[in-house]
């Protein structure tokens, strides 16, 4: 019952991945050249330091950009379980569900008792996300 | 080799430059570049705003045409498996998925909404028949089951065709108002595809959903109890709560059915001359964001959703009889509403049942007739 479908976007352009591949280049030798004028206490040293950051800065970021675009969409089915309970000794027993549940259906007979064991729940265990609104909660 | 032919290229440009500007080059070459950006963003900075917008719809647009073929998908398999049609349902599926349902006319507004019930009773009518003829091997139950999963599929690819317009519209005439609009509310929208899309697969398998968590309650009430069908799939039991008479009222499970409460209300009503010392609905409600999935809240009301039909028939009814109405409400969101059940609102039925109880006990006396209604689609319900 726990399934997960998937399937790929569309593949980037290859001159857009080029673009990104030349900037990022281009930036770590702004950079590099950053470093050799600050061992020969050039001033300018500053100017090829901006250019350095902000060019690797862009080409991470349409990198990044390119990577969200490439994910792989997917489409999850939460585990869903079925509880099954005896209505005369309350004996329970808890299994994934399966096609034809449903709640207050009536099943075989108790293994321990003979009662009738009834569908007392269908449901799916959500995670809680730890991050809640402790302000205005 | 192209790259570092590039590289050199560009190094090649930057000697240049120095010999051009010579003493402080790189103070030039800044005030160029930024004179420059400053041209670009003044003549073309909305349309580059718009690509960027554009790029956005563009992704979300991807994922709702997986969802989409997804959904159509599932219902073809679904048909296919509890069908067992001897000819190959797809075509009809495609069909199905383009339906259209036409409101009435507003202008003159008296008697819309035994229009708008007739639409709907017809369209309900044709839904079932197409889905008889695509499933010719499933039983009430699974039709339901099916009718619901179609709707969904029909929905997503709504969605889907809706959001696609804008986009290629806002590609076309290049209106930043039109991208802009749908950028805005795009999230929300991207929400409502997911939700439809766990809708889907719960349908599909029949599995309890969230808005079915006053049927639930319902359904707790009335266990053990003789039910017989009132209206058009609806069920009701006689039960003693506190000392007092109810008649439970639920939509008949477990397939995906969500009746129609207001006729069973307005029967029971008459078959007891009017003399109901109050009305008690539970229902799903929208939570506003902040709200905890599962609370209970209690108010005034018929706490009813849908295109509103039934929602006028109860408060015609009680208006003739002057009945007080009471409302209980379990709070979950748009996602968790048409999602298989979740535990906190699977638990909530029953802090649910207790403020029934309590309201039973607070507002009326013992020995009054009284009428609970369980509101929601109870698919993977029973009674």
């Amino acid at each position: 019952m726990n399934e997960e479908t998937t399937a790929t976007a569309r593949r980037i352009s290859s001159i857009v991945m080029i673009v990104i591949i030349v900037v990022l280049a281009l930036s770590l030798s702004a950079l590099y050249q950053a470093y050799d004028m600050f061992i020969n206490e050039d001033p300018t040293m500053g100017y090829y330091l901006l250019i350095g950051f902000i060019g690797l800065a862009l080409s991470t970021y349409m990198l990044l950009q390119t990577r969200r675009r490439m994910r792989r969409f997917t489409l999850k089915t939460p585990p869903i379980t079925t509880t099954i309970t005896c209505s005369k000794c309350g004996f329970k027993n808890v299994r994934d569900f399966e096609r034809g549940d449903f709640i207050f259906k009536k099943l075989d007979s108790c293994s321990k008792c003979e009662g009738t064991m009834t569908i007392s729940a269908i449901y799916r265990e959500v995670k809680e996300k730890g991050k809640e609104h402790k302000i205005f909660g | 080799m192209q790259f570092f032919a590039n590289v050199a290229g560009l190094i090649h440009l930057e000697m240049l430059l120095l010999q051009i500007f010579p003493g402080d080059s790189i103070s030039w070459i800044f005030q160029i570049f930024f004179s420059l950006l400053f041209v670009v963003f003044v003549f073309y900075g909305q349309r580059i705003q718009m690509y960027i917008l554009i790029r956005e719809i563009e992704g979300s647009l991807l994922r709702l045409k997986f969802i989409r073929d997804e959904g159509r998908k599932i219902a073809l398999k679904t048909i296919k498996e509890i069908g067992k049609s001897e000819v190959d349902p797809a075509e009809r599926v495609d069909q199905f998925l383009e339906y259209v349902t036409i409101r009435p006319q507003s202008m003159d507004p008296a008697g819309i909404v035994w229009k708008l019930e007739h639409v709907l009773d017809v369209r309900e009518e044709r839904f079932k028949d197409e889905v008889k003829i695509m499933a010719p091997a499933a039983d009430e139950t699974n039709i339901n089951n099916l009718e619901n999963t179609l709707e969904a599929a029909a929905a997503l690819n709504m969605i889907y065709k809706i959001i696609r317009h804008f986009y290629i519209l806002g590609k076309k005439t290049l209106s930043l108002y039109i991208i802009m609009q749908i950028q805005m509310i795009l999230p929300l929208i991207m929400r409502e595809a997911e939700a439809y899309a766990s809708a889907l697969k719960a349908f599909s398998y029949g599995q309890p959903i969230g808005d079915g968590a006053g049927a639930l309650v319902a359904a707790k009430l009335m266990q053990g109890r003789r039910k017989r069908k009132i209206e058009k799939d609806c069920i009701v039991a006689k039960v003693p709560i506190e000392g007092r008479i109810a008649y439970v009222i639920k939509a008949e499970g477990p397939g995906g059915n969500v009746g129609k409460p207001g006729e069973a209300i307005k029967r029971v009503i008459e078959e007891n001359d009017g003399k109901i010392s109050t009305i008690i609905m539970i229902d799903a409600a929208l939570k506003l964001e902040g709200e905890k999935p599962g609370e209970v809240a209690e108010g005034v009301g018929a706490a009813i959703g849908g295109p509103g039909t039934e929602q006028y028939k109860i408060e015609e009814s009680i208006l003739k009889y002057k009945i007080p109405i009471n409302a209980v409400i379990i709070k979950e969101d748009i996602g968790d509403a048409v999602s298989p059940m979740r535990k906190k609102i699977f638990e909530a039925t029953e802090v649910a049942a207790e403020r029934v109880r309590r309201v039973i006990k607070e507002r009326t006396k013992e020995g009054d007739i009284i009428i609970i209604a369980g509101i929601g689609n109870t698919i993977g319900v029973g009674q």
